[in-house]
């Protein structure tokens, strides 16, 4: 009874630990492994990729001296940086501050139609975007805004403006994550706070900047450091939407190399161990800012002692 | 004149403020009225339709790619089959996990606690390429890894295979939020039931389990609607989008590739066709989506 006593937390965590060792902790050492190897479709079978005599830098070297690195790397930069300060944190900031200051009611509302593009399948998601941008008359930009306006001449506009759309289809559905953080951060603000800036007569944005803003400051820090790492590796919807085109590495991001290099053919062969070393770097990079919230967001108070055990 | 002036005041700043918010939601709500305008019209411009018609939802009856690809019934059937078991092995293990890093103490706990943590945080989908790898090996175990009637298993180009992927990717979550609502559920009569001697497993499936059933739905709910949206998963662990696994998004994509411009009608129905049962889901439980999604939430953007 005693042992059985001290088995059984164990026991309930086993079925988590498989789990985790087979999709998480084993496939995290395969993927380092695999990166230093050239296995690919035309050597499987044959390669012997765990054995370390197969093991080089190679992989590495060929994509630091890639002749698209320098478009990929700064595509994702671009994609990561546009994106996140636009609708992440500023749209996401801009609807929280909206709708927690109007009708508790309408507010909601509005909070709820914002979650709705993270909740729709993404290949629909990415397919309405797609109407939005066709050519004349059938899409939806140029038939209301561009054709009145008379710019341009009613193009597919995912051809001519890619960017535009990679960043505004992301967008949409990044900034809910930080609305609904936000909302609740700036809902638990006491009235007190922006009544008595209000009285000194301060303005609409200076009881924001002054007031809002830094009672806020733990959320914006945690949105802003975890959808950095989200946006970084996310590349589903720009797979559907552009597929890294439509010219050549036009929209390509890091995340979409490994995958494209790794899991597709269309570049030839399906090269493991090149994408491999394509995702090692991402997989860093998520290890340490992972290891970092654990450290900064006192993740310590999170994992304190259970208040009840022993009877 | 002071009156005028803080009428303006009064009037200007709301309307302003709704102003501002409306216009960027109103790019969200287009694209909706897009897909429902468009699923039932012959042809449409903008959002204006040029004739109204059920034609697009012949693929409801008729496969549209021919008797070789699986009918959409088949593909809705092995998505539901797909989600069920994603949530089901997700909640099972989560509640497991969650309530012994809740209410018990063990050599371990923090280490534990902080790996889940760690691996919320972390971007599962960086490990597709090794995931890839694993599948092959589970495949090539008998029985289980190919030769399951129904769902094919749990290796590559199974159902099985593709459920429990997108379930190791939501566990780290599951186990949190578990954890989070065992925490905050009364101890008292649990530990009653401990001082009669009853064994800590059958309190947790008899006592606490029935007493968190909003979280379990929760969780349940999250994790279908989750699977049931999913592309990339499915498309890089099943053969393709026209093998007998294929899952509705790989239907729909497998729709819009096959189709040119003029045949977005068709296309617009299928859509909408996966999209009303996350609507549905979506309107009775929107609070408790809201308040789960404040949870945080690993993949995507």
């Amino acid at each position: 009874m005693r042992l059985r006593g001290k088995l059984a937390p164990y026991l309930f965590l086993s079925p988590a630990l498989i789990v985790i060792t087979v999709f998480f902790f084993i496939p995290l050492v395969m993927v380092f492994i695999l990166s230093f190897t050239d296995l690919d479709m035309t050597n499987i079978g044959r390669l012997a990729w765990w054995h370390p005599s197969n093991w080089s830098l190679e992989n590495y070297v060929k994509i630091f001296t890639n002749r698209f690195f320098p478009k990929i790397l700064f595509n994702t930069l671009m994609y990561v940086g546009l994106t996140l300060t636009l609708f992440n944190v500023g749209m996401a900031l801009l609807v929280a501050l909206i709708t927690t200051h109007i009708n508790r009611r309408v507010g909601f509302a509005f909070r709820v139609l914002w979650l709705l593009p993270r909740i729709t399948p993404v290949v629909v998601y990415i397919m309405m975007w797609k109407a939005m941008a066709g050519p004349a008359p059938m899409g939806i930009i140029n038939a209301y805004i561009l054709g009145p306006l008379g710019i341009g001449n009613g193009e597919y506009l995912l051809n001519t403006h890619p960017w535009v759309f990679v960043i505004l289809v992301n967008g949409f559905i990044g900034a809910s994550f930080g609305m609904i953080l936000f909302s609740s951060a700036i809902e638990a603000i006491p009235k007190d706070y922006t009544m008595a800036s209000k009285v000194d007569g301060a303005t609409t944005w200076q009881t924001i900047r002054y007031v809002i803003l830094p009672m806020i400051k733990w959320p914006l820090l945690f949105v802003t450091t975890y959808q950095t790492l989200s946006l970084l590796t996310s590349f589903e919807q720009i797979l559907l939407l552009t597929d890294g085109g439509p010219r050549l590495y036009q929209t390509e991001v890091w995340a979409l190399t490994a995958y494209h290099r790794a899991l597709t053919s269309y570049f030839g062969n399906t090269q493991w161990g090149y994408g491999a070393a394509w995702s090692v770097i991402l997989v860093i990079i998520g290890i340490v800012m992972a290891v970092i919230y654990l450290r900064v967001f006192r993740f310590r108070e999170l994992v304190e002692e259970p208040r009840i055990d022993a009877l | 004149m002071k009156t005028k002036a803080s009428w303006l005041k009064r009037w200007w700043r709301p309307l302003l403020a709704y102003v501002i918010l409306i216009i960027p939601s109103l790019v969200i709500a287009v694209g909706y009225v897009w897909l429902l305008i468009t699923s039932f019209s012959t042809r449409t411009e903008g959002l204006r339709s040029l004739g109204w018609t059920l034609q697009n939802w012949r693929f409801l009856w008729e496969s549209p790619f021919g008797p070789r690809v699986p009918s959409i019934w088949q593909v809705t059937l092995n998505t539901l089959i797909m989600s069920l078991i994603m949530t089901l092995i997700v909640v099972g293990v989560s509640s497991l996990a969650g309530y012994a890093l809740a209410r018990m103490k063990f050599p371990g706990r923090k280490g534990f606690l902080s790996l889940t943590l760690i691996l919320h945080a972390f971007p599962s989908v960086t490990l597709l390429i090794p995931i890839y790898f694993v599948l092959l090996w589970i495949q090539k175990i008998p029985l289980i890894g190919s030769g399951i009637p129904l769902i094919g298993g749990f290796g590559y180009n199974t159902i099985g295979g593709v459920a429990l992927v997108m379930m190791a990717f939501q566990l780290p979550f599951g186990i949190w939020v578990m954890k989070g609502f065992f925490d905050n559920i009364s101890w008292d009569m649990e530990r009653s039931a401990l001082i009669d001697g009853a064994s800590r497993f059958k309190v947790w499936w008899q006592i606490v389990m029935p007493n968190i059933k909003p979280g379990i739905a929760a969780l349940s709910i999250f994790s279908f609607l989750t699977a049931w949206n999913a592309y990339l998963i499915p498309l890089t662990f099943t053969s393709g989008r026209a093998g007998r696994f294929s899952v509705l998004s790989l239907y729909v994509q497998n729709f819009i590739s096959e189709s040119v411009m003029t045949e977005w009608n068709a296309v617009a129905a299928v859509g909408l066709f996966q999209l009303i049962p996350v609507v549905l889901f979506f309107l009775f439980t929107q609070e408790a989506l809201l308040n789960i999604y404040s949870g945080g939430r690993k993949g995507g953007v």
